[in-house]
Parts: structure tokens; sequence; C-alpha cells
């Protein structure tokens, strides 16, 4: 019988020198591309800056994020969830009752933190900023806007490290949107007391996107069982993993849609609740 | 058939400019078909690489209107039609001559991934479950075309980045020996550390260009990244290993050759 041998000889390979310099082909220019290659990065661009601009516009307004009792309905706006202040508690829609009572400015403030921090450090997301706003590279083979470049290797970008952190929070806030999409049920002092509306359809899609967003995510992924080496001495989280890649395989997806329906969301509730529009019942 | 206008880069170490063949068109053919007939015809000594013409050697690694392709798998006819087409060698690596690179950056640093390392073979021999098997299966899928490595900006914008950056046909074989269930090294330290896996910002282009349609920073650079995090930046799988008495390899430890 005959074994591996792994001790014997060994040569550090760590430090082989890599030849450099030397002239490189083709003509000095950023790019030969000739297609529309800043398509890509101006929608980004827009898109993104548009939702950063409504996300603070709607942080700031502090009203109109929750359609009550007195319409006989209980929606909250995902931005405004869960419910710190008094605003919303006397429906018990969500948790969290007035808990922050000297906090005086938008509960929002304090909330957005999260979702934002998750899809700031999420690897779609950097893909997409580090194109179309960074410009490295803006587009392949298109030359990056940078003199130097040490990408996420030092400060402060090293920092995109902590995304599964904001993974575990973003757990958190699907729980307490999937909480409230159940009490959008509730039609409080009307027949039965629930019934589904339009309103309820809307918070009920907002949840299941996002929890495909997140189940999507690289770090559940790897959480999962990406981070074993082997699957077959670890059968359950290998079917997890199984479970989770063809998710993980559309996350780019699930990042707009989830983006753009978080945004539908507040402001179907906001319509609702100043009364622009009335929550159709549908049954 | 209409013609072809081909604007070819020639040149060497000592600078070049392009130069423009016309070309009558002929059906179904792809542009290697075309630097061929010039060779053929008015050009004998401009210089290309090829050797399978199947998409699978990755010899022929060049660019074509400015993106990285393989000359042997580009159809005239999926190009834009009446416009000339550019062909230039790769831009990341030093020219040779005309199309021809040199790629040995991409060769010292094949010399640095650690080898496979596994167990002590046990009494029955090695097994290895189907199930680990395939996860492995599409890295080695790679025909070391470099055509991930010319376009990684990275090191395409920054040469200074060249010492310390595998670049991503490495990190696909780094990822592939770190989910391999029967190796005993352990080359987190080493990719975070010296082959500059935090330079990669998960841009994507090298998955864009990949002719094998291998999921490069999907499945091979973020969970990479995922596992330095473990070794490195999580808290918790710290205080996990403290209390587990695990130990990780430095970068030096894990860079050693086995035999
Ligand atoms: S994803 Fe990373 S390795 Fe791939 S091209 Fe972009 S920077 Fe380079
Ligand atoms: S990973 Fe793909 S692009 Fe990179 S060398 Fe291998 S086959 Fe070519
Ligand atoms: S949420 Fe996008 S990778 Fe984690
Ligand atoms: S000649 Fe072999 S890949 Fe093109």
């Amino acid at each position: 019988m005959t074994t591996v041998e792994n001790s014997a000889t060994r040569v550090d390979n760590s430090k082989t020198p890599v030849v450099l310099g030397g002239t490189r082909g083709g003509p000095d220019q950023p790019t030969l591309r000739t297609d529309r290659w800043w398509l890509a990065p101006v929608i980004t661009v827009a898109i993104l800056s548009s939702f950063v601009v409504y996300a603070t516009w709607a942080a700031f307004v502090n009203k109109d994020y929750y359609a009550g009792a007195s319409m006989h309905r209980d929606l909250i706006s995902p931005f405004y969830s869960p419910c710190l202040t008094q605003g919303c508690i006397t429906s018990g829609a969500s948790i969290g009752g007035h808990v922050l009572s000297w906090w005086t400015i938008s509960p929002a403030l304090l909330i957005l933190i999260f979702p934002l921090g998750f899809r700031m450090t999420c690897y779609y997301y950097r893909r997409a900023y580090y194109r179309s706003f960074w410009w490295a590279p803006p587009a392949c083979s298109v030359s990056d806007a940078h003199k130097s470049y040490s990408g996420e290797s030092k400060f402060p970008l090293i920092m995109q490290n902590v995304h599964r952190y904001f993974f575990y929070f973003g757990l958190i806030f699907n729980v307490l949107l999937t909480y409230d999409a159940i009490m959008a049920f509730r039609e409080p002092g009307r027949g039965l007391g629930w019934g589904v509306s339009v309103g309820t359809l809307v918070l009920i899609v907002n949840a299941v996107l996002l929890w495909c967003y997140s189940l999507s995510c690289h770090a559940c992924r790897h959480l999962c069982g990406g981070q074993v080496r082997s699957f077959s001495k670890h059968p359950i989280r290998a079917k997890l993993w199984k479970f989770v890649t063809p998710l993980n395989a559309k996350h780019m997806q699930f990042a707009w849609v989830s983006l753009f329906f978080v945004a539908f969301t507040d402001i179907y509730v906001r319509l609702v609740a100043s009364g622009t529009i009335t929550d159709f019942r549908l049954f | 058939m209409s013609d072809i206008t081909m604007r070819v880069w020639r040149g060497d170490q000592n600078g070049g400019a392009f130069e423009n063949y016309v070309m009558p068109k002929v059906e179904g053919e792809v542009i290697l078909d075309v630097i061929h007939r010039i060779q053929a015809t008015t050009a004998p000594d401009l210089a290309v690489r090829w050797n399978c013409k199947a998409g699978k050697c990755g010899s022929c690694s060049a660019e074509i209107n400015g993106k990285p392709r393989l000359l042997c798998m580009t159809r005239v006819d999926q190009l834009p039609e009446g416009e000339p087409v550019t062909v230039t060698p790769m831009r990341t690596f030093p020219v040779i001559r005309d199309l021809a690179t040199d790629v040995s950056f991409n060769f010292e640093m094949a010399r640095k991934v650690p080898a496979f390392n596994p167990i002590p073979k046990p009494e029955e021999g090695y097994r290895m479950q189907q199930i680990d098997v395939e996860r492995g299966q599409e890295f080695r899928k790679c025909i070391e075309c470099f055509m991930c490595q010319d376009v990684c900006h990275v090191i395409r914008d920054h040469e200074e980045n060249k010492p310390k950056y595998a670049g991503p046909r490495f990190f696909i074989r780094y990822a592939e020996l770190e989910m391999h269930p029967l190796d005993t090294n352990d080359r987190r330290e080493l990719v975070r550390e010296k082959m500059g896996l935090g330079m990669c910002n998960i841009t994507k282009c090298c998955t864009e260009v990949c002719p094998e349609h291998i999921k490069i920073t999907d499945n091979a650079i973020i969970p990479l990244k995922e596992r330095v995090v473990d070794a490195d930046f999580d808290p918790v799988a710290w205080l996990g290993r403290k209390i587990l008495r695990r130990t990780k390899r430095t970068s030096e430890e894990a860079a050693v050759q086995p035999d």
C-alpha cells in the first residue's frame, strides 16, 4: 500500500518573482469598444439616485406612513416599520409600541440604516455602484478612472466584509415586514374585522420579494452550506445550499425588483394614508 | 457577397499601428478564418496564435472591437454589419508580435498556487462522493484562454498590481482546492495577503468574457471572499475558533508546496 508523503522536500513558492513591464499591444486608448457600453452605468446611476432621493424624502416627511383604524385598515409603510412612535400604536400594527417616545424626528431615519447597510454592502449592488458611480471600471474593457487602485483590500472598502451581519439584521426586518403583511389582512371596525384589499396584496408581495432578496444573498448561500469543504459529510447543509443556489443565481433580479417594490409599497401606503386614493377592498 | 474591412493592430515591443485589410466576406466564417485569409494573401508575416479552431485550446484569445474574444469562436455575422472589425492583441499582457502576447504572467501565478495536498491515503483508498465531485467540476472546464485575466481591470489598468494579484483564472483554482473534501491545506490567508483577493471588486467582467461560461465571480470569487470573512473579519467565527482551539494557516504555511 502506498501513502502520499505530505512532508518531504517543500519549496516556498509564495515569493516567485513576476516579470513586469513590456510594451502592451494595441493603441493607448481607454477603450476600443464601439457599442453603447455607457448605457448600463447611466441607467444604474439614474435608478439608484432616484431611489435615494425618494427614500430620503420619504424618511424625512414623517407622516402618512400608516393607514389605521379610521380607514378600517392596518397598513404600514416598510420605511417606518417596526413602528417606533405613537403614530401607529393604537392599531397594534407592527411590533415596537412607543418605545421611543423621546425620539421626535422621523423614526425612518433609525430604521433605514439597516436595509440601507444591507443593500450598500450587497455583492450585487457593490458591482452596480462600483461600475456606475465609481467607474472602476465603468464597463468591461473600458479603462477605470483611477490612478491607483486597491479595491476592497484597504479601509474603507474593506468594511464591505461586514455584509453578513447586515444580512442577519435583514432577516429580522423580513420577519417584521411579514408580520405587517399578515396584519394587513385586518380591517378594524368593519364586518368580520378582516378582509383582503389591494393594500394587503401589496404588503404581501413586498414581504415575499424581500425574502427572495435575502435568501438569494451570497452570504446566505455561504452560511447555508457554501462554507463546508465536504457536502457528503454535511448532507443537511448541502441540501440548504442546493435550495438557495438557484435563488442566488437570480440575486440581481431580486435586488432590482425588491428595490422597486419597497418604494412602490411606501408610495401606495402613503397615498392611502393621506386619503389621496382609497384602498380598494377585494373580498 | 460584400466586403469586410479588418483593422488589425500590427506591431511589437517597439510599438505599432493599425493596418486595414479589405477582404471579401465568406458565408459562415469566424474572425480567425479571415485572419488566415489575410495571412494567405496580403500579409504572410501577420502573427496570430491558434491551435484547435474549436474554442477548446484557449490559444486564439485577442480583442475584437475592444472586447476579449476567441478569434475562432466569433462569427463574422455576429458583428455589426458594414462596420470595420477591429482586432487587437490582449491588452493586459506584453505584446510579442501583432496578435500574439506573452502570457507568462499567468504561468507565474499558476506556479504559486499551492498544489492539492490530500489527507494520508486511508486503508480502503481515496473515496469521493459524487456530490463533492460535481462541485468542482465547473472550474475544471477552464481552457486557460486568460481572457478573464485580460479583462480584469485590477491588472489591465494597473500594471503595478500584477505581482500581488493572482487573477480570476487562479481564484477559481484556489476555490476548487478549498472546496475539495480531501485537501488539507487552508489557503485563506494566502489569497487575502498575497494573492490580492481583496482587490477584486466583483464587477464580474471575468464572468462576462469566459468562453466556458464559468460563473467565476458567483461560484469562486465570492465564496472565497466569504471564506476570508470567516478567517479574518467575523468576530463570531473568531470566537468559535478560540473556543474550539482551531487554527488557520498563515500565508507562508499555506504557500508551501507539497511534494
Ligand atoms: S470580478 Fe474581480 S476578478 Fe473578475 S474581472 Fe472583476 S475585479 Fe477582476
Ligand atoms: S476561467 Fe474562463 S476566461 Fe478565464 S482562463 Fe478559464 S476559460 Fe478563460
Ligand atoms: S444581499 Fe446581495 S449579496 Fe447579500
Ligand atoms: S484556436 Fe483553440 S480556442 Fe481558438
